[in-house]
């Protein structure tokens, strides 16, 4: 059994299991599986075509990528906004026709040529677009038909200027350098335009705000329009941007091959579908960028090279772009609807945990934690008329504030606490709460970060994001679920956030993991700044400044431990653990009217879930195989609250073992000789009386001094 | 069985849509009408009896088409390959008769229909497979399948692109070109194709699941409407036609070009079931909007050669017209938001 535990705890500690998920969660990894194919394609050509990417060929390719990358990218832009572009092979043509002709025929200077060539894909775009946009119509088939109309408008244009192109030669330098140029004889010019034009799409695209509108129209139209994105305008916008990259492409490959033939772009549509879908761009919608894009044309335009060196003919090449588009349609297909579900199986990934040996806690256990019914009295405040009240906890005039799973922050009026009013609207469940020098009340809001409510009840933002962590694959910059907090003499506002794998709505999951992905933030008043202090906790939650003003205590739920971390003074940095073998989950931590410390156990430690937490590959086929429902969990419905000293010395246990009044415990806040209780799934607050407790011992004038109310 | 009649026939008391409903139907018939006078007063030779039979013939197959469109449109899908099908169906029946590498001699007409027809119905089924199973939209299978079918066939078996009939198939130039008591016989496939369809979608099992797909796919399917063998089932149905519309074209011309698939039949085709009133989501129309559909069609390209536009102008016209239907239909049968799937472009 030893040799098997310890074989079990170095296996969890070394190999990172959950970096998996992770991997599998971020949006890079679609472009995984076109990254190998690209890969796999390049050295299967090098060995087998001999000569296949000498410097000659590699110079013509990067001119096809320069024509091929830019009309990918305008169909990659249109299917991101939910639609498909089949017209840009016509399109394309048209470009090309009125390239040539501006600049053979009318000798125009090349770049006023450009212009006009893109006015022409603009407005072709735009006949899509008003079509496709405004009027509603299937992108599909309307597209289609539009690339019958340009086919045949281009038809008939080259039926009649034709002959007049091909017997001009423009003797435009410009021209010819944009044709055959290339920077040092080796870089094509079309190459590095395209390049800039697709690195500037990438950084529209993912980096600012028409990109954003983009995806979230293609991602869920209706949940767009909701948010007050201007679906019609943007989808409009895509065939415009489809049109004008259409039109740069033609207009270089005018300049590169002066062609007037009949066939130009003709099926081009399908082959630019073909790269956008290889490529990983998905056809509903919200999924797909550039780098795809580039994969995508990369692999497309490579081997169709390839198939002309192997000498196939036109009609098997039909039958293999045929083949691809499907294949790759099916797995796209395929993919996007299980990637879900992948992801579900694989993220949670739990470790090996041994926690030390629950104390007793019978009633004639003589233990310190042993049961009673302390708390099944309790007076009730606001029942039913709360839901949530993570903390809670009082001003200098006796009015108790406490928040619940509206996102609202609720005032009852001292000293009663009948009357009650919503002081102040934060938008996500307010969980651990304090007040700070200038009487402003702080606030760990889930999945939002720490915000500041003033007197007046106006809230404002303190930090919602940390620095992020190099070896972290997730973006753990976000704060997804802050937890609770506590202000040290100098402002510094240190708080916990829990797990930075799981939101407020899955974090019961986060035990299932049992691993180290809570950690301490601070953040600092005079830059502003917020920087992790301690890394890797498990489940930190109750977080308290001590009476010395240089250190604080915290508790870790899963790890069933409270710890004591140094911030100034001689010690700074050190982190002791000063209870490790709790037989509860703790909570919140608070000061105690003689100078100790209030500690919420939240639920109670059992034997099986003790032992599950050392058979971490139980854990996991139970989170794959089982209804999560279904789960085991650790009990969250009966706790307790305790007290402890600087030493660790547990001086007092409160129960309500009969589940009466107050079973479940997440926060405890003396104020005045009273013991406030609140529960994040609880619909009250309990008023606990301290026998012989100092009547008039007020938590915040420990923190601010007797004269803090003043100040407010 | 009722409520699909009702529903088609539009005489259930859906008032304001089936008001415009019948307003399109109604346009159409008298702009068929309107053109008709027209151009028999104004085209000489339009109303001779030669092009009479001509427009007929060549308006047969067209409709042959549109009908299979029309039962996979009904059923909320599209089929776009049906002209590679045609095409190629057609192609290796015609080649495999003739002297070819895998029978030297040849095979007699009939054998070599029957294995064309084998090649149709295993194309077809793989079409309908992957978009029953494998959930892909109907366009985007439907587009790659044309050029799968298409590059199939000519490496597989052909070698030119014209292929001429053997002199076994005399019963094939008779459907194509032959008369039946002074009626093309075309004409009268045409019209069985569409009665035993129009039978099929009333008076069957069958019929009733392509309506209830078409009008709720997801609703269908919950209501225990077997929708992926129906919608194998309605491609392979597709597949069929197009390969009896194939047999029909090269009995007509005495061959088989397979540039057909680069023309603009398949966008005809679509033209006569959008502007004839079957709505692309699916659920609504019958086989007497493909009626309404093929002869406004119909005329219009036949119009249309006898005063000597271009092929290329045909186009423009017919891409002008495609698009207004489309528009109207999109005005008159606005797609349901809740029905309709991500990835339905």
């Amino acid at each position: 059994m030893f040799r098997t535990d310890l074989y079990r705890k170095w296996r969890y500690r070394l190999i990172p299991d959950h970096v998996l998920g992770e991997i599998l969660s971020k949006r890079w990894i679609d472009n995984a599986i076109p990254f190998s194919v690209l890969t796999v394609l390049v050295v299967s050509l090098y060995f087998s075509l001999p000569g296949f990417f000498d410097a000659y060929a590699v110079g013509e390719y990067s001119r096809q990528f320069a024509e091929l990358g830019l009309v990918t990218l305008a169909m990659t832009i249109v299917m991101l906004g939910g639609g498909i572009d089949l017209s840009v092979g016509s399109i394309f043509a048209i470009a090309n026709f009125v390239a040539l002709y501006c600049v053979h025929v009318l000798s125009l200077d090349p770049l006023l040529a450009l212009v006009v060539t893109l006015a022409a894909g603009i407005g072709c775009g735009a006949l899509n677009g008003v079509l496709i946009g405004y009027f509603k119509m299937r992108a599909f088939l309307t597209t289609l038909v539009t690339l019958i109309i340009f086919r045949a408008v281009v038809d008939m244009l080259l039926l009649r200027y034709s002959l007049e192109i091909s017997s001009v030669f423009p003797d435009s330098e410009l021209w010819a350098q944009i044709g055959d140029g290339a920077l040092f004889d080796t870089v094509p010019y079309t190459f590095l335009i395209a390049a800039t034009i697709l690195v500037v799409a990438h950084i529209v695209i993912s980096r600012m705000r028409p990109g954003w509108h983009l995806m979230a129209v293609g991602g869920s139209r209706r949940s767009a329009y909701n948010a007050g994105i201007k679906v019609r305008r943007t989808v409009f916008f895509t065939y415009v941007a489809s049109g004008t990259l259409t039109a740069m492409a033609a207009y270089m490959y005018a300049a590169r091959l002066a062609s007037t033939g009949a066939e130009t772009g003709k099926g081009m549509e399908l082959v630019v579908l073909t790269a956008a879908i290889l490529g990983g761009t998905s056809l509903g919608g919200g999924r797909g960028s550039v780098a795809k894009a580039v994969f995508g044309s990369l692999i497309v335009l490579l081997l169709s090279n390839a198939l002309v060196q192997f000498g196939i003919q036109g009609g098997a090449t039909a039958l293999i772009f045929g083949l691809i588009l499907l294949a790759s349609v099916i797995i796209e297909v395929r993919w996007s609807k299980n990637r879900g579900k992948i992801l579900n199986k694989v993220y949670v990934s739990p470790t090996y945990v041994r926690l030390p040996d629950s104390p007793p806690t019978e009633a004639d256990s003589g233990s310190p934690y042993a049961v009673n019914d302390k708390l099944r009295r309790v007076d009730v405040i606001g029942l039913g008329q709360i839901e949530g009240p993570e903390d809670v906890i009082l001003d200098s005039d006796g009015n108790l504030y406490c928040g619940t799973r509206h996102g609202d922050i609720v005032r009852f009026f001292g000293p009663d606490h009948t009357r009650h009013e919503i002081f102040a609207h934060t938008g996500g469940h307010p969980l651990g709460m304090a007040f700070d020098r200038d009487g402003n009340l702080v606030s760990c809001v889930s999945g939002m970060g720490v915000y500041k409510v003033d007197p007046a009840g106006n809230v404002s933002k303190v930090t919602d994001q940390t620095n992020r962590s190099w070896t972290s694959i997730i973006d753990d910059s976000r704060l997804s679920l802050a937890d609770d907090l506590d202000i040290a003499p100098d402002g510094r506002i240190f708080f916990s956030e829990a797990t930075k794998r799981f939101d407020l709505e899955t974090w019961p999951v986060d035990v299932i993991e049992s691993r180290g992905n809570g950690r301490i933030v601070c953040w600092y008043p005079d830059s502003g700044k917020t920087r992790t202090v301690l890394p890797s906790l498990r489940f930190p939650n109750g977080i308290c400044i001590a009476l010395d003003g240089q250190s604080l205590f915290f508790a870790e739920t899963w790890a069933c431990r409270i710890s004591r971390y140094w911030f100034d003074g001689p010690k700074a940095g050190k982190v002791e653990i000063l209870i490790d073998n709790l037989p509860g989950y703790p909570d919140n931590i608070n000061r105690a009217s003689d100078g100790n410390y209030w500690l919420a156990l939240v639920g109670m430690r059992g034997p099986a879930i003790d032992l599950a937490l050392q058979m971490p590959d139980f854990r996991k086929r139970m989170s794959q195989r089982v209804a999560s429902s279904n789960w085991l969990f650790p009990n969250i419905n009966t706790g307790c609250v305790v007290k402890f000293n600087e030493q660790g010395e547990i001086l007092d246990a409160l129960w309500d073992l009969g589940g009466v009044n107050h079973p479940m415990v997440t926060s405890m806040r003396e104020h005045q000789g009273y013991l406030y209780l609140g529960g994040i799934y609880n619909n009250r607050i309990g008023k606990y009386k301290i026998p012989g407790a100092d009547p008039d011992w007020q938590g915040v004038a420990t923190y601010w001094g007797p004269d803090w109310r003043a100040k407010k | 069985m009722k409520t699909v009649q009702d529903r088609s026939d539009g005489t259930h008391t859906a008032s304001p849509v089936r008001r415009l409903k019948l307003t399109q139907e109604s346009i159409i018939v008298t702009i068929t009408v309107v053109m008709f006078a027209a151009f028999a007063l104004f085209l000489p030779g339009f109303l001779s009896v030669g092009n009479l039979l001509t427009l007929l013939r060549s308006v047969s197959v067209l409709g042959i088409l549109s009908v299979g469109m029309g039962v996979v449109v009904i059923s909320r899908g599209i089929d776009l390959s049906m002209v590679a099908t045609l095409a190629m169906g057609t192609a290796v029946a015609v080649v495999l008769a003739q002297p070819n590498p895998y029978f030297p001699q040849g095979l007699p007409f009939w054998q070599g229909a029957l294995l064309g027809l084998l090649f149709v119905l295993i194309v077809t089924s793989a079409t309908g497979l992957i978009i029953a199973y494998a959930d892909l939209p109907a366009v985007f299978a439907t587009l790659a399948m044309g050029y799968v079918i298409y590059g199939l066939g000519r490496s597989l078996f052909l070698s030119g692109e014209a292929n001429y009939l053997p002199d076994d198939a005399g019963w094939v130039v008779y459907l194509g070109r032959g008369l039946f008591h002074g009626i093309p016989v075309s004409i009268l496939c045409f019209i069985a194709v569409l009665v035993i369809t129009e039978i099929i979608l009333r008076k069957t099992a069958f019929g009733l699941f392509v309506y209830a797909m078409g009008d709720n796919p997801v609703a269908a399917r919950s209501a225990g409407v077997p929708v992926r063998p129906i919608t194998v089932v309605i491609y392979v149905f597709a597949g069929l036609v197009a390969y009896f519309a194939g047999l029909l074209t090269a009995g007509a011309v005495n061959n088989i070009n397979t540039r057909i698939f680069n023309s603009t039949l398949i966008y005809d085709v679509l033209m006569v079931v959008v502007v004839g009133g079957i709505g692309l989501s699916g659920g609504k129309g019958s086989m007497k909007n493909v009626v309404f559909g093929t002869l406004l069609i119909g005329t219009l390209l036949n119009g249309m050669i006898i005063m000597n536009v271009s092929y290329i102008q045909q186009n423009l016209i017919k891409g002008v017209i495609l698009l207004a239907a489309i528009l109207a239909d999109t005005i008159f049968n606005p797609r349901d938001e809740q029905t309709s799937q991500q990835g339905d472009i």
